[in-house]
């Protein structure tokens, strides 16, 4: 079966996860990136490449960050960008999915940003766009969370230089994180040494051991020599079904203070995709601390968006 | 009419045939095998050259809808998919809408099938009012009405309790419970089973264990009330492995399989085609080996359809949203055959599991249920007639069902059913 994400000619034209992405497309997209960096610093900070192109930016569940940089990226490539908050108008209607898409499609859109609480629904929106029309995934379910994934590995690369000796810690709760798959796709494929996922039993998905990860449910042991932490958020609603006590049990055994961070490497970089939960899965005195790269991956967020963007709207039909 | 079959490969497991032969229908009944009964005269010949002549399947899982949700199918419409399946004789789950608890809605489902005419449909009775799980339903007043036996459908009932008095009630007037094995908890929001590919996927799962905690309760109950117990749609190998032990120990259990899970796993569900979307959900390739091997071996007695007929606004969703099911009555005898093929399994032994074997659990559940599943002299003349070397394509074309939605869609399958014959009287023919 092919890659649903690429065309016949073998280019990029949606982006729905990392997963089976070769390193090529995903160096290509990084490269991309660094190109608009500097874009950031200038007077105009506009590029004409999506000029003329309508993004829809289609978020079915709640988001202002990742909307946000979409919005800005889209604007940046001067795309014009349409938002749409689809949970307070035809879903609420009752209008399917495949229909709202159909009528946004009648509205000459070229690229879709979505954002669905359903693992999957980019690619059933995918199949069903006509062949000029792109997807990106802005997050699905617990499925994936690419642009983060990838926004993530830019940083890493620009602070680290080279995947191949690095050791990475996941932090938290996997089980529901789509960022945690899309990272471990991404770690994995770009040949880091060793990918480590760390948690409690109740938020370690079955099966984590095949997508080559080391697990660990002891963060003292899990921390140790890392040069890379990504903290994943924590939701409330964790505390609810039996999945943990208390955020306070929590943050003393997986939260990350000082004194577990001074178990990682000296030059060890601490990440979290926001928004944070201070003293819940983090401490403060990391999350503004000097090994703290959280900033950075929301600047650089701007132009992997745009990246990605950029290169699935030059795809081929 | 009097109707002879020439020349097929008459195979009856009942008793013990495989052999070419001829066989002799009169009065709507099986009137002899190998050499016409005294002063029969044939009305119509068919030459069954090169085809199978099996008894009319019997399934023991096929949802026509009725009533309730008709935009899904109608009796017409599937029992049309039915006969061109091949089958028979229908067992119906109770979870139509309103669901099968009460005597009224029996005698009506009854009588529109009596309208129609065709295959003989069983219904299972709602074991609980509404399917709630809090209250039994007239058991009596519904076996009255027609129902063979006891369900929940998928339906599992929350309080235990319930399941226990459900089973002595039962076992009071001799009725037979069919239940799937399903943890109330542990299933709920599953819609893949645990494991590498759900992770993968981002699905959430449902553990082995909804199944075989299900399975140790269902027995344990059974051990004290002595109701006797059909187990539908296992799915795992620990589950049949408990099963096989049951049985060892001599409990009146027996057990079905969908005809999916013989041949699918998780991973086939390949980017969410909400065509793999069942219920229960596909599982590993341990646990379809263990599926086969028990079908094999009889500790699964039966293969069904569990046709579940689904529109296309309800499967053309994502994953999670999509409603379970895949349209299957005309797949069962396909896949069944492939499953021999692919297995090794020999023809009558394959036969047997979608014949005589479902045919004595439905014998078991109701005196009143005639003998089918067979080719004895004397029998209702329900067969099937086959062309095993033929293959067909599965598309939304080549279905009759009002659901075109399966996960063997646009897959090549074995053996095509040239007539279906129900009471003697020939009830479908392909077009050739």
């Amino acid at each position: 079966m092919r890659n649903p994400q690429l065309n016949r000619h073998g280019e990029l034209t949606h982006l729905i996860t990392t997963e089976g992405l070769s390193r090529n497309i995903l160096t290509h997209i990084l490269d991309t990136a660094e190109t608009f960096v500097p874009l950031a610093e200038r007077d105009v900070k506009k590029v004409p490449l999506l000029r003329g192109k309508s993004v829809f930016n289609l978020f079915f569940e709640n988001s202002t960050r990742t909307r946000t940089t979409f919005e800005i990226a889209a604007k940046r490539l001067s795309a014009d960008v349409f938002n749409l908050n689809i949970n307070v108008s035809s879903a609420a209607k009752g209008e399917s999915l495949l229909d709202t898409i159909a009528n946004l499609s009648a509205m000459q859109a070229d690229l879709f940003v979505v954002r669905h609480e359903a693992s999957g629904a980019p690619y059933l929106i995918a199949q069903h766009v006509a062949p000029h029309v792109h997807v990106v995934n802005a997050g699905d379910g617990r499925h994936a969370h690419p642009t983060q994934a990838l926004l993530d590995m830019y940083t890493i690369r620009h602070f680290k230089k080279d995947f191949s000796n690095l050791t990475v810690a996941v932090v938290g709760d996997i089980l529901h994180s789509r960022v945690a798959r899309s990272n471990i796709h991404a770690l994995t494929t770009l040949g880091v040494a060793e990918v480590r996922a760390i948690g409690p039993l109740t938020l370690l998905p079955s099966g984590l051991e095949q997508m080559g990860v080391r697990v660990f449910t002891d963060m003292n042991e899990g921390l140790k020599d890392v040069d890379v932490i990504i903290m994943l958020r924590l939701q409330n609603e964790r505390m609810r079904g039996a999945l943990l006590p208390s955020s306070h049990e929590y943050f003393k055994h997986y939260g990350l203070t000082e004194e577990k961070l001074a178990l990682a490497k000296p030059d060890c970089i601490v990440m979290h995709p926001g928004p944070m939960n201070r003293g819940v899965e983090i401490a403060s005195s990391v999350a503004d601390g000097k090994q703290s790269v959280i900033l950075n991956q929301v600047t650089f967020g701007i132009a992997v968006r745009m990246a990605v963007m950029s290169i699935v709207a030059g795809a081929s039909a | 009419m009097n109707l002879e079959i020439k020349n097929g490969r008459v195979i009856d497991p009942t008793h013990g045939v495989d052999r070419i032969t001829t066989l002799y229908i009169a009065d709507g009944k099986v009137a002899g095998i190998d050499t016409a009964p005294s002063g029969f005269k044939s009305q119509r010949s068919i030459d069954a050259t090169g085809k199978l002549v099996i008894p009319g399947l019997v399934d023991l899982a096929a949802r026509l809808r009725e009533p309730g949700f008709e935009h899904r199918g109608t009796l017409e419409s599937e029992l049309r998919a039915a006969l061109a399946g091949g089958i028979t004789s229908l067992v119906l789950p109770p979870d139509t809408d309103p669901t099968l608890d009460e005597p009224g809605l029996v005698e009506m489902l009854k009588h529109r099938a009596r309208q129609i005419d065709q295959v003989n449909l069983y219904p299972l009775g709602a074991m609980t009012v509404g399917l709630k799980g809090e209250v039994i339903t007239e058991m009596a007043e519904l076996t009255e009405a027609g129902c063979i036996a006891f369900s929940q459908a998928d339906t599992p009932v929350l309080d235990t309790n319930v399941v226990l008095r459900a089973m002595q009630y039962a076992r009071t007037f001799n009725y037979s419970l069919w239940l799937r094995a399903q943890d109330p908890w542990m299933s709920r929001g599953g819609v893949a089973a645990s494991g590498a590919y759900a992770s993968r996927l981002g699905l959430s799962g449902v553990p082995v264990q909804a199944e075989t905690i299900a399975l140790h309760t269902l027995l344990e109950l059974q051990r004290t009330s002595g109701v006797r117990l059909h187990l539908c749609r296992l799915s795992s190998a620990a589950g049949i492995e408990l099963v096989r032990a049951a049985k060892r120990e001599g409990l009146p259990v027996t057990c079905d399989v969908s005809a999916n899970h013989i041949h699918l796993t998780d991973v086939d569900i390949g980017y969410y085609d909400s065509n793999f979307r069942l219920d229960p959900p596909l599982r590993g390739q341990r646990d379809r080996d263990a599926i086969r091997a028990g079908l094999a071996d009889g500790t699964i007695d039966a293969l069904c359809s569990d046709h579940t007929p689904v529109d296309d606004d309800d499967k053309m969703m994502p994953f999670a949203e999509a409603q379970p099911g895949a349209t299957g009555l005309e797949l069962l005898l396909s896949l069944t055959l492939k499953w021999a093929q692919d297995a090794g399994v020999p023809l009558l032994e394959a036969v047997a599991r979608v014949t005589r074997d479902p045919a004595r659990i439905v014998c078991a559940s109701s005196a009143t249920v005639p003998p089918c599943g067979q080719l004895g002299v004397g029998v209702a003349a329900d067969i099937c007639i086959v062309d095993p070397q033929a293959s067909w394509q599965v598309t939304r074309q080549s279905l009759l069902s009002q659901s075109q939605h399966t996960p063997f869609l646009n897959m090549e399958l074995p053996g095509r059913v040239v007539a279906t014959i129900v009471r003697g009287q020939l009830a479908w023919e392909a077009s050739v």
